[in-house]
């Protein structure tokens, strides 16, 4: 907070194409690891490593009642929690705006992309549908959560499996080879700007120091389905166009990770 | 009677047996549980005789008289500045000692230190209740230009820094830059920013194997090796 000292000097480096760890503006730290089917007792699971950066996914699954708007939709919650574990700027007690954030920028990413194929999910329209609950707990933060909590968050989508059902209750000590409903896989780039900079995977001091940041959300065929814009600095279009292309391009990166 | 556990030199975790008996005092980092002495951090042991101690291998920094720290100005109050000092406790930086200019009565404060500046100050006092006092008065004290600011750990400072700043001279002959340790373990890196990545990488290795013997050696061959890459 406030480290006025740091954030000029990621400037200094920047203006000479420069960064804290010696990367490429636009590079991800390495390794980007991901595991899936990381949590035996969630219906799906993952673990993301970026750098230092780690974080744990885990995805359940109930059957609800469906919102009276979407009668034959299931139901799709995506819920953050920093964990003071993670950072030592982290405190526990009730979200704060950071963990809402999160969590709703990855829900939007899950949602807008139509990832889940969620008509699939009605067991009996208006009465009875299935419920995905993602939750994203930072092991670790080393700077990038947005990232790798999207890319945790698919991951363990893509992991998961159904649990038993017979039509009443759900046995969750049973496991089906039923894999949930999805379509086109998202992925998740945010690209901060720091002067007038553009990086990606910044380490905690570049977060910092960040004066906007965009998450670029587009689909593997191309297709753009989420933005989210942060930070106090204003973005020209110039900006954002910019900012996309480099999500697209960086996108590429990690969907590799993905397999 | 009395019976020792543990080795010279052995790494210990907190809650350790190391000796038996009343004949061993518990020593720095260690704690008597009635007829066991036992560790309390994570170090290497130390036998003086009777009395066994701890060297901690990790651990935050706790403010002690007379160390050079390297803090953060976090808040200007009536009476000085509040300065961060990477430990639980914030320290006091009262307006008579914090240079030897005169400070006239109202004037604005942040025109010698403003929040966000670092500064290197010495610790005068620590009272029981770990109130912290700082001086600005002296030689070596000084605020900070801009620069890169690490983290280290506390307990690897004088690893850092070696028998008379041997250590840290070396970094700093052979990459050309400034670098202040502070005991608490911030450290002000002022190079190029070709030889900072350099001179970060060499203290994470001094941290890295602070324990082993041969540290010198090694990281001189590892600054040969960057600092040759980089100068083609």
């Amino acid at each position: 907070m406030n480290d006025r000292m740091i954030k000029e000097h990621v400037e200094t480096l920047l203006k000479k194409d420069r960064r804290l760890d010696g990367r490429k503006l636009t590079e991800y730290r390495k390794p980007i690891s991901v595991e899936s089917g990381f949590i035996e007792t969630a219906e799906g699971s993952a673990r993301v490593i970026i750098g230092d950066t780690e974080v744990l996914v885990g995805v359940k699954m109930g059957v609800e009642t469906p919102y009276p708007d979407t009668p034959n939709k299931g139901n799709l919650m995506v819920n953050a929690e920093l964990t003071p574990l993670s950072s030592p700027e982290f405190e526990s007690g009730p979200p704060g705006i950071q963990s809402i954030e999160l969590a709703r920028v990855i829900d939007r990413a899950i949602r807008e992309s139509k990832f889940i194929d969620s008509e699939k999910l009605c067991i009996e329209e208006g009465e009875k549908v299935w419920s995905v609950m993602v939750d994203i707990s930072p092991v670790n933060d080393a700077g990038n959560l947005f990232d790798a909590g999207a890319l945790g968050a698919i991951a363990a989508l893509k992991s998961a499996r159904f649990p038993g059902y017979d039509g009443e209750r759900v046995d969750y000590k049973k496991h089906t080879d039923k894999k949930l409903p999805l379509r086109k896989t998202p992925i998740s780039v945010t690209v901060h700007k720091i002067g007038d900079k553009l990086i990606v995977d910044p380490i905690s001091d570049e977060e910092k120091s960040s004066d906007a940041r965009l998450t670029v959300v587009h689909r593997e065929d191309g297709k753009m389905c989420a933005l989210q814009k942060g930070g106090t600095m204003p973005l020209s279009s110039d900006d954002i166009a910019k900012m996309i292309d480099l999500g697209i391009e960086k996108g590429k990166e990690l969907a590799k990770a993905l397999e | 009677m009395g019976k020792l556990i543990v080795k010279e030199k052995e790494v210990v975790v907190p809650g350790e047996d190391l000796a038996e008996g009343m004949d061993y005092l518990p020593g720095d980092g260690c704690y008597r549980d009635k007829e066991k002495v036992r560790a309390g951090r994570l170090g290497l042991v130390k036998i003086g005789g009777r009395l066994i101690k701890l060297l901690p291998l990790s651990g935050k920094y706790l403010p002690k008289k007379n160390d050079i720290i390297i803090g953060k100005v976090i808040e200007i109050a009536m009476m000085g500045w509040r300065i961060d000092t990477n430990s639980a406790y914030s320290a006091m930086l009262p307006l008579r000692d914090a240079t030897s200019e005169y400070i006239a009565r109202g004037a604005n404060l942040s025109q010698y230190y403003s929040i966000g500046d670092y500064v290197v100050a010495k610790v005068t006092n620590v009272t029981s209740q770990n109130l912290v006092d700082l001086t600005m008065k002296g030689p070596g004290l000084f605020k900070l230009k801009p620069g890169r600011i690490i983290k280290v750990q506390p307990s690897k400072v004088p690893r850092i820094i070696g028998k008379s700043g041997s250590m840290v001279g070396m970094i700093k002959d052979a990459t050309n830059s400034k670098i202040m340790v502070g005991q608490n373990g911030i450290a002000w890196i002022d190079a190029s920013p070709e030889m900072e990545l350099v001179v970060v990488d060499a203290i994470r290795m001094i941290e890295k194997y602070s324990h082993i013997d041969g540290l010198t050696d090694k990281v001189k061959e590892f600054l040969d090796k960057a600092v040759k890459k980089d100068g083609k």
